[in-house]
């Protein structure tokens, strides 16, 4: 049995990736599970594995190649299977692109001989002849745009077709209507604008919390079964939210608090002043002089105990977030979650744009592991290596410019969640302090708070714990 | 316990009923001393007497007829046809009068009868002695309709069958009478209305009744080889149906496909899947196939009949079908 290979839905929020890479040559045989190509998503680049075994017939796509999710990449078959047809379909589905649409009648004659529309003219024949049994998925991608008469009452397979139900209104030798803009995309799931989903798959999806939108289904018509579900989960892909779900609601992780009538208000009026978020601004600045001191006596004591402010704000933030867990919150429209569990995000820099890769109970781990694990997170970052499972399910998020000069800013918000925390650099600056000019290390940060579930005394007293922590850094180790 | 024939267990149920209750009598045509056209009476005539083996005149609908008044009046009959194809001279007593004398007559008249004889094709009977009236019967209020499978079965179902006050529609099959399998002696009731899961598998639920149990078995050994083990639930009585049997199934393998001897439109599987639709929605991962005959009249050409039965291979196909493998 044939296998397809389409590009499929590798991040939560993939249209489209690119191929950058093939692992196997046509001819190579094939397992389920082995890595066909590596494919670059708006986020990372990923891991397409095998769904079926054989021998890897055809390539259809090159390397470099740009695809929408759905496209079909290649085909896994016996060796001595015929998958003319799979690989016509495609051909078919791209013809309306090089045949331009012309469904009418009279035109038919000279576009009957052109090449480019003898696959999709056998298909259609193809569907006339058989248009009362169910047609097996291989066939099926032309199907949503064609169907045939009859589809519910279909004999069992394998049965003799009924005698051949009269000629569709659309001449059988007329090329496929034009599906889109000529995009080779299946036409499937498009086709009706809706996707297909078998009500199993659909129960499962809501249990498990994964979003249909972002999967590529493999049963006819393209309609998602329970395996694209397993799948999904399996390959992360729109699993991640699952992922991130799952880690995020798991009972008693979490208090659900419905909203009163004030907060609904102050919800409703300030998101009219301000746009969807509408945010406040909180600056303070700590003195970092006894964490620039810390930073340096842990340098001396050698390489494996050397961490960056970075890591110490994100380990004042882990612990502060533990005593105001009214920060430690996600706005979700109708409720506020309080998170009991504590999963700080770190803004990462990276070509073309930037991503949050979560330290996961950062409260618990301890400086060290912080450090260790921060840096690995942002150098896999910067290689597009992170799984989405890294990158989603944070609670808070802090991000750091200093590195850039920068003195001070303001973060935007990565909803739901309720508040970022903006670092910038630490810098010698002349102080008082008890009437006396000194030379301190200070560090100015800027928290922005959604104030729809944050208020001003909330983040203020959240940013004053922060403070204790970051200027007493002993309290970190300890 | 004992390997008997479906033919025989057959036997073995009519002969204790007729020892157990004086009121039960088998009457139809040659079934006295031809010893029955199947001979499922064989040596009922010596054992029982004439009184209690009657042969009939060529004449379904009389003596269904008969039989109806004798259940009126007290009696248990048990009324032969050679073959459920000659019975529709007869259905006017088994619709008309057998089916609704209980309800028109405000409970006054039971109807303890048994309608019983082959269904369904043989081989090469050609398109009138070749039809499966399982789903016409069952249409009907005031039936009920059995239909065994196996030996076992056969004798278990038809004891019930004799001892319900209500009539009750018995369907064999010419093809099933020399199929051998174990009988428990004595006293073994099959209850009327439960299923029976033949054989259990994750992958896929096959249901079915009366003679495509044996097609699901061999389905059932061969997709095994392959890895894929299906669950076949056997009806045994289609009316009434079993369908917390068959929800348990598709609940659990998210997938059916029905097996029934009749044709495609209004027959049995119509039925199941109409069950199954509304009880298993949100468990389908896939639509139900059936497998049934063509519709068409039963060729008598070997090769055509052959390729208008529903077999093991169709039902591969469907099987395949709904688990996406195809």
């Amino acid at each position: 049995m044939a296998t397809k290979v389409v590009m499929e839905a590798l991040s939560p929020t993939m249209e489209e990736g690119r191929l950058v890479k093939w692992s196997k040559n046509e001819g190579d045989q094939i397992k389920s599970g082995d890595v066909l190509a590596e494919v670059e998503t708006d986020k990372a680049v990923m891991e397409l594995v095998a769904r079926g075994d054989g021998v890897l017939r055809k390539r259809l796509a090159n390397e470099g190649d740009a695809s929408p999710v759905g496209t079909l990449l290649a085909v896994i078959a016996a060796p001595d299977e015929n998958i003319d047809s799979i690989v016509g379909s495609a051909a078919g589905a791209a013809a309306p692109a090089a045949a331009p649409a012309q469904p009418a009648p009279t035109a038919q004659a000279d576009k009957a001989a052109e090449p480019a529309a003898t696959p999709a003219a056998a298909e259609t024949k193809e569907a006339a002849a058989t248009s009362s049994v169910p047609r097996s998925p291989s066939q099926s991608q032309g199907e949503a745009s064609t169907p045939p008469p009859q589809r519910t009452a279909g004999p069992a397979p394998g049965a003799p077709p009924r005698p051949a139900p009269p000629a569709p209104p659309r001449a059988p030798s007329a090329p496929a209507p034009p599906r889109g803009n000529g995009s080779s995309r299946p036409p499937a799931p498009q086709a009706g604008g809706r996707q297909r989903t078998s009500p199993l798959a659909r129960r499962l999806a809501t249990e498990k919390g994964i979003q249909l939108g972002g999967i590529q289904g493999t049963g006819p018509g393209g309609r998602i079964v329970k395996r694209d579900i397993e799948n999904a989960k399996a390959t992360g892909g729109a699993a991640a939210r699952s992922a991130a779900a799952d880690r995020l609601a798991t009972e008693g992780d979490f208090k659900d608090v419905p909203l009163t009538q004030i907060r609904k208000t102050i919800a409703k009026r300030l998101a009219e002043s301000s746009g969807p978020i509408p945010t406040f601004f909180l600056t303070a600045e700590f003195d970092a002089t006894r964490a620039a001191e810390l930073r340096t006596q842990l340098a001396e004591m050698g390489d494996q105990y050397k961490v960056s402010f970075n890591d110490i704000v994100i380990k004042g933030v882990a612990l502060a977030l533990a005593e105001h867990p009214e920060v430690n919150a996600h706005w979700l429209g109708d409720k506020i979650r309080y998170f009991n569990r504590i999963h700080v995000a770190m803004a990462v820099a990276v070509e073309d744009g930037l991503i949050t890769p979560v330290l996961f109970d950062a409260d618990r781990m301890t400086l060290w592991d912080i450090s260790g694990k921060a840096r690995d997170l942002a150098k896999r970052a910067r290689e597009r290596k992170l799984t989405p499972e890294e990158y989603t399910g944070a609670t808070f998020t802090v991000s750091n410019l200093g590195m850039f000069g920068i003195d001070q800013f303001t973060a935007i918000i990565n909803p739901p969640e309720a508040g970022i925390l903006a670092i910038g650099g630490v810098e010698e600056k002349p102080v008082v302090i008890d009437g006396q000019l000194e030379v301190r290390q200070r560090m100015r940060v800027t928290m922005s708070c959604d104030h729809r579930a944050i208020d001003g005394a909330t983040g203020a007293k959240f940013l004053q714990t922060v403070r204790g922590f970051i200027e007493n850094p002993l309290s970190l180790i300890i | 316990m004992a390997v008997l024939t479906y033919r025989d267990a057959l036997t073995q149920a009519l002969r204790e009923e007729l020892q157990r209750d004086d009121r039960v009598f088998l009457m139809g045509e040659e079934v006295a001393q031809y010893n029955g056209a199947y001979k499922v009476s064989k040596g009922l005539l010596d054992e029982f007497g004439p009184m209690r083996i009657v042969d009939t005149p060529i004449t379904e609908l009389g003596f269904a007829g008969v039989g109806v008044g004798a259940a009126m009046v007290g009696l248990r009959p048990i009324v032969e046809f050679m073959t459920w194809n000659f019975a529709l001279l007869a259905l006017d007593e088994v619709v008309n009068a057998a089916a609704k004398t209980f309800y028109m007559s405000g409970g006054q008249f039971k109807m303890p009868m048994v309608f019983r004889g082959p269904n369904g094709a043989a081989l090469q009977l050609a398109a009138q002695h070749s039809q499966a009236w399982e789903s016409w019967l069952a249409h009907i209020p005031g039936l009920k309709v059995l239909t065994p499978g196996t030996p076992a079965d056969a004798k278990g179902l038809l004891k019930s069958a004799i001892r319900d006050d209500n009539p009750v529609v018995f369907l064999e099959g010419e093809m099933l009478y020399n199929t051998k399998g174990e009988v428990p002696e004595g006293e073994h009731i099959v209850p009327i209305g439960v299923a029976e899961l033949k054989r259990e598998g994750d992958h896929c639920s096959v249901i079915t009744h009366g003679k495509m149990v044996l097609v699901a078995m061999r389905v059932a050994d061969d997709l095994a080889k392959e890895g894929i083990n299906i669950d076949v639930v056997d009806l045994r009585t289609v009316r009434p149906i079993d369908v917390e049997a068959i929800s348990r199934s598709v609940q659990k393998t998210n997938r059916a496909v029905v097996l029934e001897e009749g044709w495609e439109i209004c027959g049995m599987g119509s039925q199941v899947v109409d069950f199954i639709q509304r009880e298993c929605f949100d468990d389908l991962d896939a639509p139900v196939l059936r497998v049934h005959q063509e519709d068409v009249p039963m060729p008598y050409a070997k090769n055509l009949e052959r390729a208008a039965k529903p077999d093991a291979g169709k039902t591969i196909a469907a099987i395949k079908k709904v688990m996406y493998l195809d």
